[in-house]
């Protein structure tokens, strides 16, 4: 009994690194390959949940749907209604500064927020949105595997499969000339780049990932209400996940969520055990503080992260020129 | 004809929720000019001034309006304390890790303020004011003096802007940092007169904007977007454009009401900020961004 709550809690406590990670990933791309400020994650990730969550449930009285689309085509609808939003946000901010960029998507993901909340028709509004089913729980039944373990198994092939194409693009061309932006945009301006086409290629990019990790977390929880896409828990985490883990680093991504995901959901199990009974109710506040604080300490101490972002390695001119022949 | 006096109605809350938006706008400006980022936690500071200013009250039983130089000074030495423990030493970086560590601060700002004051909602004085009525217009009586207290912040700012040697050289090093240095302006006492600045009209947007409604952890997070895009139309970096943003912010925000739900208020400034970065994003008064 006890060994199996401890696997269950275990799966869940994976399940959720696993999506995190992927927005970290997601944000990598804007931020820190490109230096795009996306302060409204918790918004791509709301799209991508709703998406996939109208798209695959059946009808219900409160809200549309009854598509019964599969999972996969979920997932699909929820990839691109998170670009389609990154693409409107980046077109308008492109030419501007990336503090403009910062509040307009601070400001789609407040936007977004009341739309859910209000348009009831639509999402169910506050009463939240349930019967999201876990993917292929048929299959995995059959395989005697739980629809969570399932689940766990389907977020893990999704979070490799992103890293090893977000690592893919980091080290090409493409991710070179995303780097050149960041670091001096009017030199690759010289070179001859074409800086909001590329910038927008990113921003476009990583919102794609976060409607994914948006989408898995709806088939995951089951459940959704706006409550989930506060600012807090689907922006602030992820940007402390980066950050601590190492910006522009694809692995500092992944590490960054297993330990911080570890600090926010320890820290719970800490702050019940160790708090007095009349405290109790403030172990939320105390929490946010302490992922604030270490945020702002890892920024003043270490703000290269647990894993400081490495140029992939430079390929020697000599071996260029020579693979161009053999071509 | 109906429509004429919801208007005219619409049109006074618009002004008072204008003048609140304004005091938010001339400090996220000033900040801006001053220190090139993006204060994210601009609207924590608001409800840290509204909520020292709800204590003293508490404590001394003072009048409301002491509420105002109570979260004044609450405000103030919360942005100096804010500065010294954690912006300064990153300020040397890039300006866009200010704004991460600003969004950071902001969670921690109102979560200090849950812990201290608890989930409730509080107000600054019971019960329900009797409007003055001019025919069909009603007008209540915390509308006047809000008006008149963000009217007097806004004076007294332009005072010291103008005629005082350290309003002077903030408006220079906003103009042209580099120049501004170089004729050996001291810009860290320039920074920290803009946080005590900023901290204190952050303090009389947050008192006064309790004053119209109510006293919540999230009431200055709710009004940040509004406040920003207030300061975006105005110009940002400039602080009298941003009276002139917070006013047409304001009265858009209040005469939607006539055609959409009121919670999509903060949707109605956001959308006014897009077009505004479409079209001229550099703000009505040509800004520093």
């Amino acid at each position: 009994m006890e060994l199996s709550g401890i696997a269950a809690y275990l799966v869940s406590f994976f399940t959720f690194v696993g999506i995190y990670a992927i927005l970290a990933l997601g944000l990598n791309m804007q931020w820190g390959f490109t230096g795009q400020f996306n302060i409204g994650v918790a918004g791509f990730f709301a799209v991508g949940a709703y998406t996939s969550a109208i798209l695959t449930v059946p009808e219900s009285p409160w809200h549309v749907g009854g598509f019964g689309h599969p999972f996969l085509v979920g997932i699909a609808g929820a990839m691109v209604a998170s670009a389609l939003l990154g693409l409107l946000i980046g077109w308008i901010t492109a030419r501007l500064r990336t503090d403009y960029l910062a509040i307009a998507t601070i400001g789609i993901a407040e936007t977004l927020r009341l739309i859910i909340a209000n348009e009831s028709w639509l999402t169910n509004g506050v009463r939240g949105m349930s019967g999201i089913d876990r993917p292929f729980a048929g299959v995995f039944q059959t395989l005697g595997l739980t629809s969570a373990m399932g689940t766990l198994i389907v977020v893990t092939t999704f979070l490799v499969a992103v890293y090893f194409l977000v690592e893919r693009a980091r080290q090409s061309p493409w991710g070179r000339v995303l780097r050149a932006i960041r670091e001096n945009e009017p030199a690759a301006e010289a070179a001859g780049k074409d800086i909001g086409r590329f910038r927008l290629q990113a921003f476009v990019a990583g919102s794609a990932i976060m409607g994914l990790g948006g989408a898995l977390y709806a088939h995951y929880f089951g459940f959704l209400s706006p409550e989930a896409f506060m600012p807090l828990y689907g922006t602030f985490l992820v940007w402390v996940m980066l950050i601590a883990g190492g910006s522009g680093n694809n692995k500092g991504a992944l590490l960054g969520a297993v330990v911080i995901w570890s600090i926010w959901s320890g820290s719970e199990f800490f702050m019940s055990a160790a708090l007095p009974d009349a405290w109790s109710g403030q172990s939320g506040p105390l929490r946010v503080i302490l992922i604030g604080v270490l945020l702002q300490v890892i920024l003043i101490s270490r703000p290269q992260g647990l894993l400081p972002e490495r140029a992939p390695k430079t390929v020697p001119f000599g071996k260029v020129a020579n693979r161009k022949e053999r071509a | 004809m109906d429509l004429l006096i919801d208007l005219i109605q619409l049109s006074i809350y618009g002004i008072v929720l204008g003048s609140i938006l304004t005091l938010g706008a001339i400090g996220v400006s000033m900040i801006f000019g001053i220190l090139r980022f993006a204060h994210f936690a601009h609207g924590d500071l608001m409800t840290i001034g509204a909520y020292v200013g709800l204590s003293f009250l508490v404590f001394t039983g003072a009048p409301v309006w002491w509420a105002l130089p109570a979260g004044m000074v609450g405000a103030a030495l919360t942005a100096l304390l804010v500065d010294q423990a954690v912006y300064k030493h990153i300020r040397r970086t890039q300006p866009v890790i200010l704004l991460i560590s600003s969004f950071g601060m902001a969670l921690v700002l109102r979560s200090v303020v849950q812990l201290v004051w608890g989930p409730n909602v509080y107000s600054y004085t019971g019960g329900i004011q009797r409007p003055w009525w001019f025919g069909d217009i009603a007008i209540v009586p915390n509308h006047v003096w809000i008006l008149l207290a963000a009217v007097l912040i806004v004076a007294a700012l332009h005072l010291f802007l103008t005629r005082t040697r350290m309003g002077k050289a903030m408006r220079a090093m906003s103009d042209n940092m580099d120049l501004a240095l170089v004729t050996g302006i001291p810009a860290e006492r320039v920074i920290l007169i803009t946080w005590i600045l900023g901290g204190m009209l952050a303090a009389g947007a947050g008192v006064l904007l309790g004053m119209d409604s109510r006293l919540t952890p999230t009431m200055g997070w709710n009004i940040l977007l509004p406040v920003f895009a207030a300061a975006i139309l105005g110009g940002i970096g400039r602080p009298y454009g941003a009276i002139a943003g917070g006013m047409i912010i304001g009265l858009a925000m209040e005469i939607s009401t006539l055609y959409l739900e009121p919670s999509y208020k903060p949707a109605v400034a956001f959308v006014i900020m897009v077009a505004v970065l479409i079209v001229r994003p550099q703000g009505i008064f040509k800004g520093t961004l």
